[in-house]
């Protein structure tokens, strides 16, 4: 009960759950057949790398690695946004979201 | 407290995730990633990073999430179908992710100098983080801003409806050229 109430936890924890989402998106972006839930499994795997950051800032008390993070989350809206209308320009030309209908570069 | 808040939100992390992935419509996988990454928001807070908290939900959690729902709704996203692909996928996929999560695991277990998060470390503030921001890396703040106006003008060359058409407004053309598609 004690340890239950200790008011810590080890940083393994932290970097572990972040491992864990990494291969989440990892299967998510090899499993997923729709164009729009790859791109939602790259964004989680964005985020995990972003929790390890984050823990190492905490770890070695530099502000620098949450300074990292804010980079990255900027970096990821501007893929997001990019992304998405690359989605929207392939729907309109190919009628369909299926990873395995789009396989040619050219629209 | 600590602990018990780190377990329920890394629970629910990792019940979203899954749940991203057990899910065959879109938006239902939209929406579980808004759990992940607000669950997110919430171990930030927990590590100190209340600016990052605050960002993760505002830029990750309300920009980003609105504009994948935005995109699911309006293109129509029906239920995904599985193919051959995702079958050999399956096959190959689960056992390499396994793979990539057990060495990384290994090598976090076997580091033994990290150290612990308590409640009682103290946060950094925005002033810690904006005093480094705007001191010391201010020209790759600027150019973020950069990237962000060419990613705006990317997306919207992108999206246009006939791009390649000389057609000044975009945007009311592009509006009706995605509801004519409907």
């Amino acid at each position: 009960m004690s340890s239950m109430f200790s008011q810590e936890v080890p940083l393994e924890l932290y970097l572990l759950l972040s491992a864990a989402l990494f291969a989440l998106g990892i299967v998510g972006f090899l499993i997923k057949r729709n164009l729009i839930t790859v791109f939602m499994s790259i964004e989680l795997m964005l985020n995990a790398v972003n929790l390890s950051f984050v823990t190492f800032a905490h770890q070695w008390h530099q502000v620098r690695g949450q300074i990292f993070v804010f980079f990255v989350m900027m970096v990821a809206a501007a893929e997001a946004a990019v992304g998405l209308a690359i989605i929207i320009a392939v729907f309109r030309a190919r009628a369909t979201l299926a990873v395995d209908r789009i396989d040619l570069m050219k629209l | 407290m600590h602990l018990i808040l780190f377990f329920l939100f890394a629970g629910f992390c990792l019940a979203g995730a899954i749940n991203l992935l057990l899910q065959s419509h879109p938006i239902n996988s939209a929406l579980s990633l808004i759990v992940v990454m607000t669950s997110l928001a919430v171990l930030y807070l927990l590590l100190g990073a209340e600016f990052l908290a605050a960002a993760q939900v505002i830029v990750y959690a309300g920009a980003i999430m609105v504009l994948f729902t935005f995109v699911v709704m309006l293109l129509n996203a029906d239920r995904e179908e599985r193919t051959m692909g995702s079958r050999v996928w399956r096959a190959v996929g689960f056992p390499a992710a396994v793979v990539i999560l057990g060495v990384i695991a290994t090598a976090i277990l076997r580091s033994r100098e990290l150290g612990v998060a308590a409640l009682s470390d103290g946060i950094t503030t925005t002033e810690d983080l904006s005093r480094v921001l705007f001191h010391e890396l201010l020209l790759p703040f600027e150019v973020t801003s950069i990237l962000i106006l060419i990613a705006i003008l990317g997306a919207v060359a992108l999206a246009r409806h006939g791009h390649g058409e000389p057609d000044g407004e975009s945007e009311p053309h592009g509006n009706q050229g995605r509801t004519g598609t409907k």
